[in-house]
């Protein structure tokens, strides 16, 4: 799923105090199970700013919805649009494409970020999710029986570890952050295959993912002639 | 490596190739435009290494540029080793450098990944990891004995230009003691199937693992296909000592290390003296071609350990 976490309160609130119609609008799906821009983030976050509105003396009207998701129009149903048409700001705590896929379908309508939106990732633990996919669009987890170089090693190594591993773990994050590397070699061990490892992987084809310009997918057999 | 003959023309090649017992430096640039002070390192360096080390923006700090730096050390008459990390600079970016040190005469390269801009001066820049410190080895092997770039286009300026190559003698970096350990032989040989022709290893504050790992090269018979040189740094201080232990991944001490610099009334001298000792057993040791002596912002130093060391003189430089 992609993983979000909320923007500091100050900067939210910084965005929408100059207006005084504001829905604060959720998104169903990767963004409530990352909890940080699903329905019950979207109740707080409406209370926050209730409080804050009151303590600085403006009149703002906050109104609150959670959709399925901000990324298919569908779910933008005569109730969203209402809302969204009423509004002077939608404050989206979908992801980044929530956020400007709004825009595209009600173009008049101003919308702010609630949430930085982090990576793709996997819940690891309660409260812990960790990053496991660049996007990179020409995946190689087949080369590296399932674990991402390219998403897991800050320098995106292809033929690691490099030599700042330490008991396992990544120079750059020594607390928090296996080393891709290690794990990989790991599993080759594993699986008896090490020999495997000597070979050199050439340099990657970048323009697969957002090095070739923003991404596109036509799919032709699904399309409805308009 | 190619043994049979010359690839590059370098000084450090020749010392090598002719069965010498090589000594490199290494030479940081300033933080600043100050050509003067690569000039004086340069002046403590020369005649007293086969070749210098040129960090590029190490520790991910901003600094004068290897290349330009390298340049200046040759008219000093001193070789540069130019290092090439794969942090700051794409492929086209670095194959562009390589050919433009290369027209300046520059003629080793050490291919490095560099340290994460994390580390550095500028923690919010973009990395580009475009290529890792292998694909860069195998990319200036490729493009001097293929005369190729990664692309496959061929190395010369239109159909009817010259084939013009960068002849560099390619260095890599080793490093021994940073985990998995088993896996360490496995890249160097890695490393020289890339067409690495030399590596410098991390600096030894571990002897008996070092030993350890040269018995798993000799075993492999890879010191018979690459250039050794194995990495030295004599220690200041205790807390130097301390501080390299806990803060620096990928160099480990043993503890009798830590404790003579502790115990010794001139923790300097004893910290020279350490360095002298690993010489002496590295001079010795079957497999390890030469020493890479890093004083790292003592660049003075490194002619009084050199002689100490009966390193000097160095053979005379080609230049050429």
């Amino acid at each position: 799923m992609i993983v979000s976490e909320q923007k500091p309160f100050g900067q939210i609130f910084d965005f929408v105090r100059d207006y005084n119609n504001i829905l604060v609008l959720g998104c169903g799906t990767c963004m409530t199970v990352c909890m940080a821009g699903g329905e019950n983030e979207v109740g707080v976050l409406s209370r926050q700013l209730k409080l804050a509105a009151r303590h600085n003396n403006l009149n703002m009207n906050i109104d609150e919805l959670t959709i399925t998701r901000q990324c298919d129009r569908e779910f933008f149903d005569e109730n969203a649009t209402e809302k969204i048409n009423r509004s002077d700001v939608v404050l989206s705590l979908g992801c980044g494409v929530g956020v400007q896929y709004i825009v595209e379908l009600f173009p008049e309508v101003i919308v702010r970020p609630g949430v930085n939106t982090r990576f793709y990732g996997a819940n690891i633990s309660q409260g812990l999710w960790l990053e496991r996919c660049a996007g990179c669009g020409e995946c190689v987890l087949d080369q590296y029986e399932g674990i991402c170089p390219i998403a897991r090693c800050a320098k995106s190594l292809m033929n690691g570890p490099c030599g700042g591993s330490a008991d396992g773990m990544c120079e750059v994050d020594t607390e928090n952050t296996e080393c891709a590397g290690q794990l990989i070699y790991e599993r080759f061990k594993n699986l008896n295959k090490l020999d495997e490892l000597l070979e050199i992987k050439p340099p990657k084809n970048w323009s697969a993912g957002r090095d070739g310009g923003p991404g596109r997918i036509a799919r032709e057999d699904m399309m409805f002639d308009e | 490596m190619n043994r049979n003959s010359e690839v590059s023309g370098s000084n450090l090649e020749r010392v090598l190739r002719s069965g010498e017992f090589a000594l490199t430096g290494e030479l940081g640039p300033p933080k600043s435009a100050d050509r003067n002070n690569v000039i004086e390192k340069a002046k403590y360096l020369k005649g007293n290494v086969d070749a210098a080390n040129i960090t590029d923006n190490q520790t991910a700090i901003a600094r004068l540029s290897s290349i330009a730096s390298g340049v200046i050390c040759l008219e000093q008459g001193l070789e540069p080793v130019v290092q090439i990390t794969t942090r700051d600079r794409n492929r086209l970016a670095i194959q562009s450098d390589v050919l433009g040190a290369a027209a300046l005469g520059i003629k080793n390269i050490l291919c490095l990944t560099g340290d994460h801009q994390s580390f550095g001066n500028h923690p919010d820049a973009k990395n580009v990891f475009d290529i890792d410190s292998l694909q860069l080895v195998n990319m200036l092997y490729k493009m001097r004995e293929e005369k190729i770039f990664e692309c496959g286009d061929v190395i010369r300026n239109g159909k009817k230009g010259r084939v013009a190559e960068p002849r560099i003698f390619i260095g890599a970096a080793a490093n021994p003691f940073a985990e998995p350990l088993d896996y360490r032989v496995m890249r160097l040989e890695k490393k020289i199937n890339a067409g690495a022709d030399f590596i410098q290893t991390q600096v030894i504050y571990n002897m008996e693992r070092f030993r350890q790992w040269m018995q798993d090269v000799r075993e492999k018979k890879l010191h018979e296909k690459v250039y050794i040189l194995a990495g030295v740094t004599p220690l200041k201080s205790a807390r130097m000592a301390r501080y390299m232990k806990e803060n620096v991944s990928g160099i480990t001490f043993t503890e009798d290390i830590i404790r003579r610099m502790e115990r010794a009334e001139d923790q300097k001298t004893e910290g020279r003296k350490i360095a002298l000792e690993q010489i002496e057993e590295l001079k010795k040791m079957e497999g390890v071609h030469g020493v890479h002596l890093m004083a790292i912002g003592g660049e003075k130093s490194v002619q009084g350990i050199a002689e100490e060391a009966g390193l000097l003189p160095r053979p005379p430089a080609v230049t050429g």
